[in-house]
């Protein structure tokens, strides 16, 4: 039970970090990206590159997951997504879908579709357990580490954007971009700020990830899906919003894959069904805009 | 006098013979008559990408070694890639038959796969060799299918047999949710009853899904003395770290499977964690006979870095039996070509083999395995066989 529980906690974390740049550039920006996943996806393999090929320890390899995406995610806003963000929905999904599409395939090309395996260092890989009967608690190593270093960027993301100034700038240009922009707020940079920052949470999300959900070139389009429903149930507006969605998910999903394996990855898309029906504006937002 | 008349009437019976060649042989008519053409459908991209590689390296292997002539014509062998989608399977099936007039089509790298090209060769009247999926009914999809590969409830009595002699009173399975999982899981358990074990759960995973956290911590909840698993070639990898993460082993429960969970393909990247784990299976590259050794070396040579798993050996003795069949009917196609790939007997890599004339499945030796260190890597050393094993999904 608590070992379901915890590992439940460890894969809604991970979804969070995954999905919040989504929610990010949905809720704040108004635009719909469905190429995240491939950032997320950039990360998991900038690590697997890093780690087998260039023999770097993984915890060293990490911030490079970040930033590499990071610095993609600038550059893709600067060139391609700036001029989509005045279009339809419509444009944004189809732009982003197709941009989906060929980082698979360029990433199939590259480094070939088979499941990347990773050797995590040894005492990521050590496992304690207390109690014992039903109540038994095992904590895996690494899950715990995925724990701490969500709650860690949880933390600091909701006090950048309350706290800061930079935060404030955000908050003001998603609002109301004219006004902000005549206040001499720079617009255009808070954006491409925020998308980096959003893309590197995305890269740092599928480097962690690569261990316990897999990486392979089909990755973002597999794992969308999840993204999105982490942003429709949580509503994009907080960061509270998107994290308790993620770790009910992420609960929900492991509990029903050990009491319900029949119904397997269908537990997701229930929950998801019944809570929209129940709150169509999403669990966490104030009301409808 | 009588020499011109001979020759006219020569000239006029050579022309009727070779208009009787013509109609009786339209396939050939239009396309070029002195090549043979073997259409090998494969998943070369996708999650299943190790099986395609496996098999066509191990078929365009046996054209090295043993020439692109048969009959005196040139086998052209065209690969295509399904990326596992069956949908595709069909599509490519359907070209090569209808646009390259293939004589046999090969490959099939899943199940779901196989089954989609069986119309296609019924319809036809093209062989089609299956070289690895293994659910045992699909030889029963079109009289046209021969298979070289192996079934699983060929390969999962064996390891049900061993596991009852051996201590082993209580397992659950765990089974990848599609149709050779389902054949593994009945037939692993009806044997293991047999024989007076216990199964208290029967688990099933999904096939695109390699998160098998919830279903290991269910194995281990159930504290059984075994845990019996069957995992599409390739996933092996990934569960055996999830198995060791979630410390099965060190709760003394056992890993024993059909020989895909340990496929040489990716043992020796598993680590020590794989030590010790016994399966049943038809093939290992640690096979000690003198074909093996050439084969594995040969493989070795003109792929450097990989090692010939179960998928391969598959592939090698499919162009074996479509090789043989062509050389006995001088490359005609259709039912001759059929009739002659039935009832093959011959030597291959993993031992004596036979095409059994009546299911069109392959007859072979089971073999129980251990993982052991053999020079510092990791391989399948056989310690056991069971001789002679016929499907035994086709008596029932």
């Amino acid at each position: 039970m608590l070992t379901l529980l915890f590992d439940g906690i460890a894969y809604g974390m991970l979804l969070f970090v995954l999905a919040l740049g989504l929610a990010v550039t949905m809720g704040l920006m108004n635009f719909i990206n469905l190429a995240h996943g491939a950032f997320a996806m950039a990360g998991g393999y900038v690590l697997v590159l890093l780690m087998q090929r260039g023999g770097w320890p993984f915890l060293a390899a990490l911030p490079v997951c970040f930033v590499v995406p990071a610095l993609l995610g600038a550059a893709l806003e600067r060139t391609l997504y700036r001029p989509m963000y005045r279009k339809p929905h419509l444009d944004q999904v189809l732009f982003s879908i197709g941009l989906t599409f060929m980082a698979v395939a360029a990433v199939d090309y590259a480094m070939g579709s088979s499941q990347q395996n990773l050797q995590l260092p040894d005492w990521l890989r050590q496992r304690w357990e207390f109690g014992s009967g039903p109540w038994m608690l095992g904590v895996g190593a690494y899950r715990l580490f995925i724990v701490v270093v969500c709650v860690a960027l949880a933390l600091g993301l909701q006090a950048l954007l309350t706290r800061t100034r930079f935060g404030s700038r955000l908050r003001a240009a998603v609002d109301d971009p004219v006004v902000a922009a005549g206040l001499g707020i720079p617009v255009n940079r808070v954006f491409l700020l925020t998308f980096a920052v959003g893309s590197g949470l995305a890269g740092l999300g599928g480097a962690l990830g690569a261990d316990i959900l897999g990486l392979d070139p089909s990755f973002p389009l597999k794992f969308m899906v999840y993204f999105l429903i982490v942003c429709a149930v949580g509503g994009t507006q907080s960061i509270t919003g998107p994290l308790l969605a993620a770790l009910l998910l992420g609960i929900a999903d492991v509990f029903g894959k050990y009491y319900l394996p029949k119904l397997g990855g269908f537990i997701v898309y229930t929950l998801m069904i019944v809570i929209l029906l129940w709150r169509p504006q999403g669990l966490f937002t104030r009301e409808a805009r | 006098m009588t020499t011109p008349r001979l020759t006219a009437r020569r000239i006029t019976l050579n022309a009727l013979a070779l208009a009787a060649a013509t109609l009786l042989a339209p396939g050939f008519a239009g396309a070029q008559a002195d090549t043979l053409k073997i259409g090998l459908i494969l998943p070369m991209t996708g999650p299943f990408a190790s099986t395609g590689r496996q098999i066509e390296a191990a078929a365009r292997l046996w054209m090295a070694q043993n020439g692109a002539k048969v009959a005196g014509k040139t086998v052209e062998l065209i690969v295509k890639d399904d990326a596992g989608v069956a949908d595709t399977t069909r599509r490519l099936a359907q070209e090569l038959v209808v646009n390259d007039k293939v004589v046999a089509l090969a490959g099939f790298g899943l199940t779901p796969l196989a089954l989609a090209a069986a119309p296609v060769a019924t319809q036809g009247k093209t062989p089609l060799v299956v070289m690895a999926a293994a659910t045992s009914s699909i030889t029963e999809a079109s009289p046209y299918i021969i298979r070289t590969s192996f079934t699983l409830p060929q390969a999962a009595i064996g390891i049900a047999e061993w596991a009852a002699k051996n201590k082993i009173k209580k397992a659950v399975t765990m089974v990848t949710d599609y149709g050779p999982g389902i054949d593994a899981e009945k037939f692993f358990v009806d044997r293991f009853l047999l024989n007076g074990g216990t199964v208290p759960e029967k688990l099933r995973t999904p096939l695109r899904s390699p998160d098998f956290a919830p279903v290991l911590q269910k194995v281990r909840d159930a504290q059984p003395d075994a845990v019996f698993v069957f995992l599409p070639s390739g996933q092996g990898a990934a569960f055996m770290k999830q198995f060791a993460e979630r410390g099965l082993d060190r709760a003394g429960i056992k890993l024993i499977g059909t020989g895909d969970v340990v496929d040489d393909d990716i043992l020796a990247d598993m680590g020590d964690v794989a030590l010790g784990v016994v399966t049943s299976h038809h093939y290992s590259a640690a096979h000690k006979s003198p074909a093996n050794q050439k084969y594995v070396a040969a493989f070795q040579a003109a792929n450097p870095k990989m090692r010939p798993n179960f998928m391969s050996v598959g592939g090698y003795d499919g162009m074996r039996v479509i090789y043989k069949a062509l050389e006995t009917t001088k490359g005609a196609g259709g039912e001759a070509l059929l009739a002659a790939m039935k009832g093959q007997i011959f030597e291959s890599p993993r031992g004596q083999v036979l095409i059994d004339a009546q299911t069109r499945d392959i007859v072979q030796d089971i073999y129980i395995r251990r993982v052991e260190k053999v020079n510092g890597a990791l391989y399948n050393v056989e310690f056991d066989a069971m001789k002679g094993v016929k499907d035994p999904g086709k008596n029932r």
